[in-house]
């Protein structure tokens, strides 16, 4: 019975840290490229980001209403690296924010703000609609509709 | 009817966009008047010595802005002297963050003790001027006989919280080229920030 217990608390401190995961450029590509029919909707934000943790819960909502589609939200952290334990995964579970959670671990601003959209200037929050055909970048807030229309317009 | 209104709409909203494009590098910087922190105002041309200026856009809360605060008053440091002062302005309107009001402005300044002029910019009229859209968001210019022109547009550095072993200090290499007659050999670079926190309405 312990030993149940034990394996069952390991569990769940296996999944709070797992929650936040790092993430290269490359992988993100690689997931997108083997996604089939799957649209990503991929939310540029920080913790330290009042504009961004505002809309998250749009995030959430277009989430929850597209569970049965070929649709995968995905929230990529621009948090320092330093600050995954002590601020991104608290946030993440104080928020209770059930998307995938990543921590953008790329060195370079300049290859990686390039790399993710040419006119993207650096400032969050941003996002990224993409899939195997299509890749529409916005540099803005989104709100529940926007978000929604955004979504079904996507050429 | 409504199709005029649609015009009109997107005629004030294509007119908008033109608005915040903003400088690019090499265009020639229009000379403004905003209040300092001392509540005197403060324009470039106010600089009669000055070779060229750092216009940092910058603020009270974002994290981002707040890593470099020390970055900033360290570049007017070593360049005031030599003729390109940092003057900074606050993008943000105090009506959608209380925090980043000009009593704060002054708190701040005061408290950190900024060697060089904090500005309010109230209806981010120079703020789109410049197409500033981050803090903190860079401008270094370079006086000439034709005016003001803007040599680099960016980032301060490549190293938002000091741990990138390949550093590269962006202003300060764009000012000691320009203080030898070269052209910055980075002329723009790009960095995460915070957004610019627009006057709602």
């Amino acid at each position: 019975m312990r030993i149940f217990f034990l394996i069952c608390l390991s569990l769940i401190t296996y999944s709070v840290n797992a929650q936040v995961k790092l993430l290269k450029l490359d992988d993100l590509d690689k997931r997108i490229a083997n996604g089939k029919d799957t649209t990503y909707v991929i939310n540029f934000w920080a913790t330290w980001c009042s504009p961004c943790v505002a809309e998250l819960p749009n995030f959430e909502k277009l989430r929850l209403a597209n569970l049965k589609k070929p649709v995968k939200v995905l929230l990529v952290s621009l948090d320092f690296k330093s600050k995954l334990q002590k601020e991104v995964i608290p946030f993440v579970e104080q928020h209770k924010i059930n998307a995938e959670v990543f921590l953008l671990n790329e060195p370079d601003q300049q290859q990686y703000i390039e790399r993710i959209d040419k006119k993207w200037s650096g400032a969050i929050p941003a996002t990224l609609f993409v899939n195997k055909k299509t890749r529409q970048f916005y540099e803005n807030e989104f709100t529940e509709t926007e978000l929604k229309n955004t979504l079904l317009n996507l050429k | 009817m409504k199709r005029l209104i649609l015009m009109t709409f997107m005629l004030i909203s294509g007119v908008a966009l033109a608005q915040t494009e903003g400088y690019k590098v090499g265009d020639i910087v229009k000379d403004f008047s905003l209040k300092n922190v001392n509540n005197k105002n403060v324009s470039l041309a106010d600089y009669k010595d000055a070779k060229g200026y750092i216009i940092v856009f910058t603020c009270n809360t974002c994290p981002v802005a707040k890593a470099y605060q020390e970055r900033i008053a360290a570049l007017n440091a070593i360049y005031a002297t030599k003729g390109y002062p940092v003057v900074a302005i606050n993008p943000n309107d105090a009506g959608v963050v209380p925090e980043e009001s000009f009593q704060k402005m002054q708190a701040l300044a005061s408290e950190k003790k900024f060697n060089f002029p904090y500005l309010l910019d109230p209806d981010h009229l120079v703020t789109k001027q410049f197409g500033a859209t981050r803090t903190p968001h860079v401008y270094v210019l370079n006086k000439t006989d034709k005016g003001n022109v803007v040599e680099y547009i960016g980032a301060i550095d490549n190293d938002p919280e000091e741990t990138n072993s390949t550093k590269v200090e962006y202003v300060k290499n764009a000012i000691n080229e320009l203080s030898v007659g070269k052209k910055p050999a980075i002329a723009s670079t790009k960095a995460v920030g915070c957004s610019i926190k627009w006057k709602k309405g």
